[in-house]
């Protein structure tokens, strides 16, 4: 798994943004961007050059999933890997999600085990 | 009140604090709450939408949100301050989601709006619907908190 690249932590909550951050550091990765919602998110996007994006569903302004399909509707970042890390664990949000094009899906609570898993797949 | 809908939330509430904070957690035996004086000194409180409406209130003392959070951060924490209050919220935003998982098994199925969170001695805890609030008091070794479950009759 490559961790020198650049990773975009997308969730509402700073304490979500912190906990993430924590779990990517001890997994290696040191270029880490955070936003708080998918419309700075996607500022971001625009502007720098990110690798990966790990985002939250639920978020005021731009939802996880406007975002993801945003993400997958632009040539430029159609195939950016995205990771879904959510408390939203209905069947028809993982299916909503698998059609607009997710890479993989954590649901909240997770283990730092489980993210580890879910980027080795995705990131491979 | 459902009852079927009370042990999802229980459920939740072990699974997320075990989870994500590493703690053990002991539920004590829920009873009926009578007025709206908040048991702890930060509550998280979130709204539901679905087969019923009403909200969930998850209240912590001091203590044991402060033990929660450090925990969930691996560093100490020791003021109630504004990343206290956000993971309050995440933390009602993550149980709400696994209690709507084990509930849509059952049938039973809900959306949530983002939860809101209040601090302050006796602050008061004002649920969206007029059913009996249903109150479960957990313990662990930090400190105690209480969730709150009041659905429209």
């Amino acid at each position: 798994m490559d961790t020198s690249i650049k990773v975009l932590i997308v969730d509402d909550f700073a304490t979500m943004r912190r906990i993430l951050k924590n779990i990517l550091k001890q997994l290696g990765f040191k270029n880490l961007v955070e936003a708080d919602d998918g419309t700075t998110a996607w500022d971001i996007l625009e502007n720098q050059e990110i690798d990966l994006i790990i985002s939250d569903w639920n978020m005021p302004k731009m939802t996880g999933l406007e975002l993801l399909k945003k993400v997958r509707a632009d040539s430029k970042y159609a195939k950016k890997p995205f990771l879904m890390v959510t408390a939203e664990a209905q069947k028809q949000n993982v299916i909503e999600a698998v059609q607009a094009g997710v890479s993989n899906y954590v649901v909240k609570p997770f283990t730092a085990e489980a993210i580890s898993d879910k980027l080795s797949k995705i990131l491979r | 009140m459902d009852v079927t809908l009370i042990n999802p939330f229980i459920n939740a509430t072990l699974s997320v604090l075990e989870t994500m904070a590493f703690i053990t957690v002991t539920v004590g035996k829920p009873y009926v709450k009578k007025d709206n004086v908040a048991v702890g000194d930060v509550t998280g409180i979130l709204g539901l939408t679905g087969v019923a409406n009403g909200t969930i209130a998850v209240t912590f003392e001091e203590k044991c949100i402060l033990a929660i959070v450090s925990n969930m951060f691996g560093e100490t924490m020791e003021t109630l301050n504004e990343d206290i209050t956000d993971a309050v919220g995440e933390l009602t935003n993550m149980i709400s989601g696994q209690a709507r998982k084990e509930l849509e098994v059952i049938g039973k199925e809900f959306k949530a709006a983002i939860p809101s969170v209040v601090t302050g001695r006796n602050h008061s805890i004002r649920h969206y619907s007029e059913g009996p609030k249903i109150a479960i008091p957990f313990s662990t070794d930090g400190g105690d908190f209480t969730i709150e479950v009041c659905f429209e009759r």
